[in-house]
């Protein structure tokens, strides 16, 4: 198996606070992944260090062999790692076709077209349709982003994500605060991911967790404290006593 | 998946583009103005500047969400370039603009870098900063500029050699008046391309932008560069119709008039700057000659009550007039919408 993306020895420190404590991390092509840990573990900072939202006080990171420790995350983005956020991130003024055709604009390379009228190029506009019918927004799609139930939103966040067709996906709490009877569509969703994508998945929601991933890695106060395929990892005691009843074994 | 989805996507995209009735109305209303109010040239002609003036910074705070209160820097800078190539070199006034506009988008350019980082706080300081500089150096370099006594003695050949400036002012107007609809033309197409869409993200989020792929940083130079060059020919065309550019061209004034223009029509949508633009002067022009002392207190006075009425309200009590246009419209142009507001 080829790696994709590797984190080596990377630390992010807050003044005095690590948040990020020399993590090495190998993720493999189609992998799926998913980074669980208690609140405060560091898993968004990992993700932020990922994406390069932040930057780290040391350590390398590695995409597909190539280092983008320095890059700036539009330029990840560019080079194939997308991810959603655990706090919704839209656009609350645009509409879910305007916010998809964003993403697929620059896509396509097209995002610094100044001169061309939107919604006159037929791959693009095929590619659009394709992401809101895969994620049953065709109903609102004419509606403001802010104006939209809390469950179209979430799909949105990811289905902003896929429109950047990346090879890694990170995907932050993914069904954070979606209510029970919205929850389905965000699930398969998630399970419907292509799959030589490879996605790394922070979640708090067990069972979603177990039936998704092929591997489990466990963060606690921003250092790797387990990782393994999902039965090890329900086994391990050390993770039990973490967790302590948080329902591991789902 | 079924055909209808790509044909209403498409449509969706499109129909941010269409023209609506309502604009057909107010660029006719424009047309009609050159030929009815012959006798209100010279405030025409003051308008169309403002208005033009206003669109370039609507361009970057109603679309990229970048406040400017040092805007004037460009219009100044675009109207003494104008000015001073009129005085020494080549005095026909579509190369002046063009020349003015120019030299406004590059000095907008290397300033642009001032304005890409910090909040909106540092954005004010920063921009009024460059203009206040800008000021400075013309004040300074009095040789060239005339410095506070102003750049005197342009004297503007006929446009293209064929249309000479005439004391009533009926050539300025339907010069300005061109000029205002072209770059409109121009803006508008930009706001609606992909770019365009992309500058309404960074002003809504820039950072889920940067995280689909977008360089916030090139675009915010690129708007800011274009809106710059806007100011640098609405600068140009007032030096060219006045016969003159004086320091006030930079104050801080003008650049607060103009965010006091768009107050008043609204960012976001092009028009704003243009209506706003017409109230304004109207406003000023009728206050002054009704108090000639005190009519900045009544000024003052109705933008305070415009911020604390709010202009979505107002925009409300014009909604069935809009909606009865836009309906009447409806039956010449399949498919029409209301004209967004903010």
């Amino acid at each position: 198996m080829t790696t994709v993306l590797e984190a080596i020895n990377l630390e992010k420190r807050f003044g005095g606070i690590i948040a990020t404590d020399n993590v090495c991390l190998k993720v493999e092509k189609g992998a799926r992944l998913a980074l669980i840990g208690p609140n405060g573990a560091g898993k968004t900072t990992l993700v932020n260090l990922l994406t390069g939202v932040l930057r780290p006080t040391s350590g390398k990171i590695f995409l597909e062999g190539r280092d983008i420790s320095g890059l700036e995350p539009y330029k990840r983005v560019r080079l194939g790692m997308a991810r959603t956020f655990q706090i919704n991130q839209l656009f609350g003024d645009l509409t879910p076709v305007e916010t998809i055709g964003l993403a697929v604009c620059e896509r396509m390379g097209r995002g610094t077209d100044w001169w061309r009228l939107l919604g006159t190029e037929k791959t693009l506009v095929g590619r659009i349709a394709e992401l809101i019918e895969q994620f049953h927004l065709a109903d609102v799609m004419k509606d403001r982003t802010v104006a939209l139930p809390y469950g179209k939103q979430r799909l949105l966040e990811i289905a902003l994500a896929i429109a950047c067709r990346p090879r890694v996906l990170l995907l932050d709490e993914p069904a954070a605060g979606v209510p029970e009877d919205e929850r389905h569509d965000i699930l398969a969703a998630v399970a419907a991911l292509p799959k030589d994508v490879t996605v790394l998945l922070i979640e708090h929601d067990m069972d979603l967790v177990f039936s998704f991933a092929d591997r489990i890695a466990v963060l606690v106060n921003g250092a790797l404290f387990a990782d393994g395929p999902p039965s090890e990892i329900a086994n391990n005691p050390r993770v039990k006593s973490v967790y302590l009843g948080e329902g591991l074994d789902g | 998946m079924s055909n209808l989805l790509p044909t209403s996507v498409s449509q969706q995209l499109a129909d941010r583009a269409r023209w609506r009735p309502l604009e057909f109305v107010f660029w006719l209303a424009a047309l009609a103005s050159v030929f009815l109010l012959p006798d209100r040239h010279l405030i025409l002609t003051e308008i169309a500047i403002l208005a033009l003036f206003a669109l370039s910074l609507d361009l970057i705070l109603g679309y990229a969400g970048v406040i400017s209160l040092g805007h004037a820097a460009y219009f100044g800078f675009g109207a003494y370039v104008a000015g001073l190539l009129a005085k020494y070199w080549i005095a026909e006034p579509v190369v002046g603009l063009i020349v003015g506009g120019l030299a406004a988008i590059v000095l907008g350019f290397v300033t642009s870098f001032l304005v890409l980082r910090g909040s909106d706080l540092t954005r004010i300081m920063v921009t009024l900063g460059v203009s206040l500089i800008l000021r400075e150096i013309a004040n300074q370099a009095a040789w060239l500029t005339g410095g506070a006594d102003g750049l005197q003695g342009i004297t503007m050949g006929p446009i293209l050699g064929l249309f000479e400036f005439d004391i009533a002012g009926h050539v300025s107007y339907a010069y300005s008046l061109i000029i205002l609809f072209i770059l409109f033309l121009f803006a508008r197409r930009v706001v609606q391309s992909p770019f365009g869409l992309s500058l309404l993200s960074l002003k809504g989020n820039p950072l889920r932008s940067s995280a689909i792929g977008i360089n916030v940083n090139w675009r915010l130079i690129a708007i800011y560069s274009v809106a710059a060059g806007f100011a640098g020919v609405a600068g140009a065309l007032l030096a060219q119709t006045q016969s003159f550019a004086s320091l006030d061209l930079f104050s801080f004034d003008r650049s607060a008039d103009i965010l006091l223009v768009l107050i008043i029509g609204g960012t976001g949508y092009l028009y704003g700057g243009m209506i706003g633009a017409i109230i304004f002067k109207l406003m000023q022009d009728w206050l002054a000659n009704l108090t000639p002392q005190y009519w900045e207190f009544w000024i003052g006075l109705v933008l305070v009550l415009i911020v604390l009425i709010g202009r979505e309200r107002m925009f409300a009590l014009t909604a069935p007039i809009r909606n009865w246009i836009d309906r009447s419209g409806t039956r010449l142009w399949p498919r029409t919408g209301v004209p967004a507001g903010e």
